[in-house]
């Protein structure tokens, strides 16, 4: 093997990935004085932040002041099955409101109430409007608004950069990244004191998603391969309302606000079929009648929520029973009907983008007529495991923030608290980080072998005959994945899936590609492949483990939740041998004991 | 419930695709597209089976999968929401993403270029960092003191910055802007209509204390003239000349040579710094 070329760049602390709470972590360490750098794959500002719609969650009570941190703290772990670390879950609703106040103060243009203040809107689990947001493009005002703030403050930004592997020191402290530029294939070394993972998602290891080419779970697996835990694999959200015509679209998201502001699902018999699945954990707040769910968008105090608006694993699953009973839409989903609840001049300035969307793609006017709208694998719960303080992994030298890192939302993410836990925990994070890499000795060194072995490896399949195409392999994964890993799991399916994984990683470690190293999408896949069969393997063994049904991990042959499961979370992580190819061990753990007085907010009865 | 009232909205949006039908679309569909680099390259066509429904990044998705697996094209949310897969199809600047099949004349081949006026990289892959240094180089938002109790802002006074905020910076207005397009030694002092809107958000900003006007003047905001490509273009359907050029150019002019606007500031000390204060900080 001759000496591989590659250009080297040292900082601080290097953030991998640029959405929301890359982003924000990196405004939090660039404020201390620090060397910091961005790490992203796309262009700047163009992360699965944009695509996010509905709005961020925070208990600032502008709307509805009975709001408080504490109702917020309850709602989401309810949401989250009880699986959520309690922890995250009180720093993020204690903290959410000011991280809002802050964009504000950054430039964000909010839409306002009658009085002046942030407005706030209605969304699943949420006991009050809550949700802070722009239209229905409020993720694309987040990641502007830091944008700009980090670019103001000259923070340096690796643009079209994918990471490949994070490298320890001698002494196990993560210290280096290797990966490629894009534009070029050239290779590409990092070294810090600190690493922040803001990677995202999973999702593109399903064949319908509302996720990007970019969520292939490169910080969950780079982190499984680094030996840190990773936590609640099995519990994937697969949102209740994507698009499911025509064809090409199918899976695009359709935003939660379409419900919170007054639309409804209908069966094909234009039934509210909602009403018929209202579990009993949530009944006691929930509108028994079409009438009193027609009251409550005025009247939070005096009527139940109606049940179209549940918690998104709740709502999914339904979609899915009236669809197999034979009562869905032509293209297998159900109606999302606003056209005949609210005016269309509300439905056009409430939500500009699900009409233009609605119109462009599927030549369906949502102001006149319903949506047809179906499940779809849509945001990942589980990740690494982080300290709730520091969102510290458990191997030194490694944060990891967002959907990458793990806990904050148990079981099932409500709608809205994702774009805040991006806020709450990027800010964190950068704290975390950059007192680390203040408290960190000398400079930060990786093995000059460990580089040449990465480097090895991403170029391998350039020069090798009869491999896999790449865009074959990962078709297969996605019909493995969404058929046998999907929305509703068995015991015997599971099994198959691990096979048919096994029997994938094999033939990753094998592919081929053709052409040159200069923005490649080919090559590009090949190097997504091996992060996508690493997550794939981890929600398949979490799924098989946890023998119950709990928020977005549904398993038939063990349809209700167990009260004995409920008290664990399934960590994963590797032992030993590290790496790709190497075999990744489960093993329960109980949840961290949460304190009396939190206990007794999620008693009382609402 | 405090749900701002409604302003009736017509945006002069997308008129409909035309909706799917069950019948069958014609059976092959033929892409022309640019390939090569910075040294040069070609057209090439491929022949694929039409898929009802499809937009044109879908079809550029197929040729990867088969025929051509290093076919560079850049793209991410696929819904019109990330301003990644720009390109020029049959001569026009338009998402991928966002350009149904069955919108484009029947039978004929589509064409799909790069947008023009930045650097090849590979395919339909240009180097848009021309946009990313403008970027550097505007001051940042600045509010005034918070009042106590947090900032208040009317929603009629935020939806004006709001139009220019939806921009996903896909960056067709640069590319199909003549100021830049035809004439690559404008590039250093002019920051094109994509920033002309970030200057008018800030200046329209009920909260930003910075004036914004000179440095739009000095950024070339003069050598627009005013032909609305730039707005023809916008998939986002901002109003780009009409709702911030035209206003900025008005703003610059009231600063630059009104005497009565010049008097007004001296004597009302207009809150927004100057831009020479802007720029130190």
């Amino acid at each position: 093997m001759a000496d591989p070329e590659y250009e080297t760049h040292d900082y601080d602390v290097i953030i991998i990935g640029a959405g929301g709470s890359g982003l924000r972590a990196a405004i939090e360490a660039k404020e201390r004085g620090l060397r910091v750098a961005l790490v992203c794959k796309s262009l700047l500002g163009k992360a699965h932040t944009v695509m996010a719609e509905g709005g961020m969650a925070a208990a600032m009570g502008h709307v509805w002041p009975e709001d408080n941190w504490q109702v917020h703290f309850r709602d989401t772990m309810r949401g989250g099955k009880m699986l959520n670390n309690w922890r995250m879950a009180q720093i993020h609703a204690m903290e959410a409101p000011d991280r809002v106040f802050e964009l504000e103060r950054w430039g964000a243009l909010f839409d306002r109430t009658t009085d002046g203040r942030i407005t706030q809107r209605d969304f699943g689990g949420h006991r009050y409007a809550r949700l802070a947001h722009v239209g229905d493009r409020t993720g694309l005002e987040l990641i502007r608004t830091l944008q700009q703030k980090v670019v103001s403050m000259g923070t340096d930004v690796f643009m079209e950069c994918k990471i490949l592997r994070l490298l320890p020191d001698a002494e196990g402290r993560i210290s280096g990244a290797v990966g490629y530029m894009r534009p070029t294939g050239e290779m590409v070394v990092f070294t810090a004191k600190a690493f922040i993972l803001a990677t995202g998602s999973i999702g593109k290891s399903w064949k319908y998603t509302s996720n990007s080419w970019e969520s292939v779970g490169d910080g969950h697996a780079m982190a499984i391969w680094a030996g840190a835990d990773v936590i609640d694999m099995e519990c994937v959200q697969f949102h209740p309302t994507g698009m499911v015509w025509p064809l090409s679209v199918r899976g695009i998201l359709v935003t939660e606000g379409v419900r919170g502001d007054g639309g409804v699902l209908r069966n094909s018999e234009g039934k509210r079929f909602m009403f018929d699945y209202i579990a009993e954990m949530f009944a006691a707040e929930t509108a028994k009648t079409e009438e009193e769910a027609d009251r409550w968008y005025d009247d939070h105090i005096n009527n139940g929520r109606t049940p179209d608006l549940l918690p998104r694993d709740e709502v999914a699953r339904a979609i899915n029973s009236e669809v197999k009973a034979g009562r869905g839409t032509p293209h297998g989903g159900v109606y999302l009907d606003i056209a005949s609840r609210r005016t269309p001049e509300y439905i056009r300035r409430r939500l500009p983008s699900m009409y233009h969307q609605f119109m462009e793609l599927a030549g369906v006017d949502i102001t006149a007529g319903p949506m047809e709208v179906g499940p779809t694998c849509h945001y990942m719960m589980g990740g690494v495991r982080v300290d709730a303080e520091t969102q510290a992994a458990t191997v030194p030298g490694l944060f990891a923030i967002g959907e990458v890192s793990g806990g904050m939302h148990g079981a099932n993410r409500l709608g809205g608290n994702s774009l805040s836990d991006l806020i709450v925990f990027g800010r964190r994070a950068g704290i975390g980080a950059a007192d680390f890499a203040e408290g960190r000795a000398g400079s930060p060194s990786v093995d000059a072998a460990d580089i040449a072995s990465v480097i090895d490896e991403a170029f391998a399949p350039f020069g090798r005959e009869g491999g896999d195409n790449p865009y074959g392999v990962h078709e297969e994964l996605q019909e493995t994945m969404q058929t046998l890993v999907g929305i509703i799991r068995t015991g015997p399916e599971l099994e198959e899936a691990l096979a048919q994984l096994e029997d994938l990683k094999g033939r990753v470690a094998k592919l081929s590609v053709k052409g040159g190293r200069a923005y490649n999408p080919g090559w590009n896949l090949a190097t997504d492949l091996p992060s996508m069969v690493t997550t794939s393997i981890a929600v398949a063994q979490g799924a098989l483990n946890r023998k119950e049904s709990r928020g977005g991990h549904t398993r038939e042959d063990f349809p209700g939740p167990d009260p004995e499961y409920g008290k664990i979370n399934f960590v994963q992580h590797q032992m030993g041998e590290k790496g790709y190819l190497a075999p990744i061990a489960i093993t329960p753990e109980p949840l961290p004991e949460m304190p009396a007085e939190l206990r007794e907010l999620l008693e009382e009865g609402h | 419930m405090t749900i701002t009232d409604d302003a009736a909205v017509d945006d002069g949006g997308p008129s409909p695709a035309p909706a799917p039908t069950e019948a069958g679309p014609p059976a092959q569909v033929t892409l022309t597209i640019w390939r090569g680099d910075p040294e040069g390259g070609e057209f090439t066509d491929y022949v694929m089976p039409a898929v009802e429904g499809e937009v044109v990044l879908d079809v550029i998705h197929r040729i990867q999968a088969t025929e051509a697996p290093d076919l560079a094209c850049r793209w991410n949310c696929k819904a019109g929401k990330c301003g990644s897969c720009s390109a020029e199809i049959n001569g026009k600047p338009r998402l991928m993403c966002m350009t149904r099949m069955d919108t484009l004349p029947e039978g004929a081949p589509v064409t799909v270029a790069p947008m023009k006026t930045f650097p090849i990289i590979r395919d339909l892959v240009t180097d848009v960092s021309f946009n990313y240094e403008v970027a550097k180089t505007i001051p940042a938002f600045q509010p005034g003191p918070e009042p106590e109790g947090g900032y208040r802002m009317m929603q009629v006074d935020v939806e004006r910055g709001q139009e220019f905020r939806k921009c996903i910076e896909c960056f067709m207005c640069q590319d199909v802007c003549h100021v830049i397009r035809d004439h690559e030694d404008n590039k250093p002092k002019y920051a094109g209509p994509r920033f002309f809107i970030r200057f008018a958000e800030l200046e329209m900003h009920p909260l930003d204390v910075n004036d914004r006007r000179e440095l739009a003047h000095d950024r070339g905001l003069g050598m627009c003239n005013i032909t609305k490509c730039c707005t023809e273009v916008c998939p986002e359907h901002i109003k780009i000349t009409d709702n911030a050029i035209i206003p900025m150019k008005e703003r610059v002019v009231d600063a630059r040579y009104d005497p009565v606007a010049w008097l007004g500031r001296k004597i009302l000390k207009r809150s927004k710094k100057s831009a020479e204060e802007a720029s130190a900080g």
